[in-house]
């Protein structure tokens, strides 16, 4: 452990994160390119989500004569809570700095300061559609996070440590194995990602405007620079949560040792992993209608469930007396 | 017991095991009868699968008969047939309001831990890598017990009841490698047996009371009559007549409901 608190560790780490940072909008275009595919339009580059943030960096920046002071420091600190949370999931390589000191509880942590932010921005200036935003995503996230640390405990028990770098280390040396717990612990993931990236049964990312709007109604307010800042935030969570499905339950490629050919290995491999996840998720956006707001605790409740599940099968399929 | 030292096929009999109390819940929590019966249908397949692979590590010949037995039993013919009892009933659309979802839920959970706690001293001894499996089977039959208590579906109610003949067969092929062949058959019919006769039950049922809901047959006949049209019947033709019956017999259980309405209609009318 000690060995990769190092210098060339950290230079990593920082790659790594910025590599969050680049890779973010990518994900959300070709997720965008392969809905479009499937409904029979042409459908923008998988580039203009950058098109989309530069413009927005250079618009003029227009702040309600209502907003508090936190208006304007709630984009910056949603991006950065969001981008530390990033930065604690390996992408490339495993036991990195940033890894070794922060693990799944931390991770729930920084993302649970990024969205308060971001509820509180919601209701900062008044207006009623930032309120219902806020309370909204209040009332989903409350209710996905014990899931979600259901399915923390669930790998954690399997690999003794929260430490996300170890857990996937274990599943590495273990090689394959059909755990059931694994299995319900993906599922009850998968459900808490949706939930909280607000993709399609929970909230339709492609809308504005509408009263069923759960995410882009805290941002009616924003404009310019900050708007772009909290665009390239929900972006960057969205590929958190898909490096975290993809790492966790298939770590094959990531580079345990610090070599460049191992790297540059796990670069082909993580992108292989995300550009199979985009497509499956355009695929699920294409085949499911959202789901009406008071059914939503329906599916977090699955969620839980599964998180439970996953728990008890591994205390009573997978450790025996 | 390390999941890492079984061979992928033990590996994959403890999946589907899991699988199988995984479709437990979602019976227990599946408020249209149509999915729930499929539901019931994907439960006996994947017991059928765990029994073939049971079979096929063991090398227990016999064991390949009831796992296909239980596909075409539980998997294809009792679905089929529920089904069909639905559609003859006109339920296909019907969607039952479960009484509180999340404590029944909670609750099936805690039947879980319950028998895993039950199981202990049994895992205790050295049974071979199913072992484990038999706490789950347990709980699948607490389940389909607890589905049976609370539904007041009748249709429902039989679905716990199949889910809980589910869990016993998965218990006898974990714990001792399956039944003797015979003692399979004659459950084997027996449940058929018992298909059919819930069959002839429900149409009796909905026949005479025009509703699966079992509850409402703890409700007294003459009560729900005395209720429902004597209010409005009597209580408009003749003011003076409506008070009598009320007033004639005080014993009936019902008897201030209907005098109630009947006496404002009076004195409405007298002014």
């Amino acid at each position: 452990m000690s060995s990769s608190l190092t210098l060339l560790g950290w230079l990593l780490a920082l790659l790594q994160a910025l590599l969050y940072l680049a890779l973010a909008p990518l994900l959300v275009g070709w997720v965008r390119l392969v809905k479009a595919r499937l409904q029979g339009r042409r459908g923008p580059s998988p580039l203009q989500p950058y098109r989309d943030l530069r413009k927005l960096f250079n618009k003029d920046t227009r702040v309600a004569h209502t907003a508090s002071p936190l208006f304007i420091i709630a984009p910056y600190l949603v991006l950065v809570a969001t981008w530390l949370a990033a930065a604690t999931v390996p992408l490339l390589a495993l036991e990195l700095p940033t890894a070794v000191i922060a693990d799944l509880i931390v991770l729930a942590g920084l993302l649970a300061l990024g969205r308060v932010f971001l509820a509180l921005a919601g209701m900062d200036v008044g207006t009623a559609f930032g309120g219902f935003g806020a309370s909204r995503e209040m009332l989903v996230s409350a209710l996905a996070e014990p899931a979600m640390l259901m399915a923390a405990f669930t790998l954690a028990m399997t690999a003794h440590s929260t430490n996300l770098s170890s857990v996937m280390a274990t599943h590495l040396a273990e090689g394959l194995v059909v755990r059931p717990s694994y299995l319900f612990a993906f599922a009850a993931l998968v459900l808490v990602a949706i939930a909280e990236t607000g993709r399609l049964p929970v909230d339709n990312p492609a809308t504005h405007l509408e009263l069923t709007m759960t995410h882009e109604a805290m941002l009616l307010e924003y404009s310019g620079r900050h708007l772009a800042l909290m665009e390239w935030a929900a972006q960057l969570k969205l590929l958190l949560y898909a490096v975290l499905i993809a790492n966790v339950f298939v770590p094959w490629g990531i580079a345990t040792t610090l070599t460049l050919g191992a790297l540059l290995l796990a670069l082909v491999a993580i992108l292989t992993k995300l550009v199979l996840l985009g497509a499956a998720l355009g695929l699920a956006e294409t085949l499911f209608a959202k789901l009406r707001l008071f059914r939503v605790p329906n599916l977090l409740n699955l969620a839980l469930l599964l998180g439970l599940l996953g728990l008890l099968s591994h205390v009573i399929l997978e450790v025996g007396a | 017991m390390n999941m890492a030292e079984l061979s992928l096929l033990q590996q994959s009999v403890v999946l589907l095991a899991a699988l199988v109390l995984f479709l437990s819940f979602v019976l227990l929590a599946q408020a249209r009868l149509v999915s729930a019966i499929h539901a019931f249908a994907w439960q006996g397949a994947l017991i059928a699968a765990v029994t073939a692979v049971v079979a096929l590590i063991q090398g227990a010949h016999h064991l390949y008969v009831s796992a296909l037995l239980t596909l075409v039993l539980k998997a294809l013919l009792i679905p089929w047939m529920l089904h069909r009892l639905v559609r003859r009933l006109a339920l296909e659309r019907h969607r039952e309001t479960i009484a509180r979802p999340a404590l029944v839920a909670s609750g099936a959970v805690a039947l879980v831990i319950f028998s895993w706690w039950l199981v202990l001293p049994i895992i205790a001894d050295k049974l071979g890598f199913t072992r484990n499996i038999i706490a789950v089977s347990l709980a699948v039959v607490l389940i389909g017990l607890l589905m049976m208590v609370s539904r007041a579906q009748a249709v429902a109610q039989v679905l716990g009841f199949m889910s809980m003949e589910n869990g016993l067969f998965l218990a006898a092929v974990s714990a001792t490698g399956g039944m003797p062949l015979v003692v399979e058959l004659g459950v084997a019919f027996d449940v058929l047996v018992a298909m059919v006769l819930f069959g002839v039950f429900f149409l009796q049922i909905s026949d005479s009371i025009d509703s699966l809901d079992v509850d409402r047959l703890n409700r007294l006949r003459e009560a729900d009559a005395a209720a429902d049209p004597g209010v409005g019947g009597v209580a408009d033709p003749d003011d003076g007549g409506a008070t009598e019956t009320g007033a004639r017999d005080p014993n009936r259980t019902l008897g201030a409901d209907v005098t109630v309405p009947a006496s404002r209609s009076a004195g409405e009318a007298r002014p």
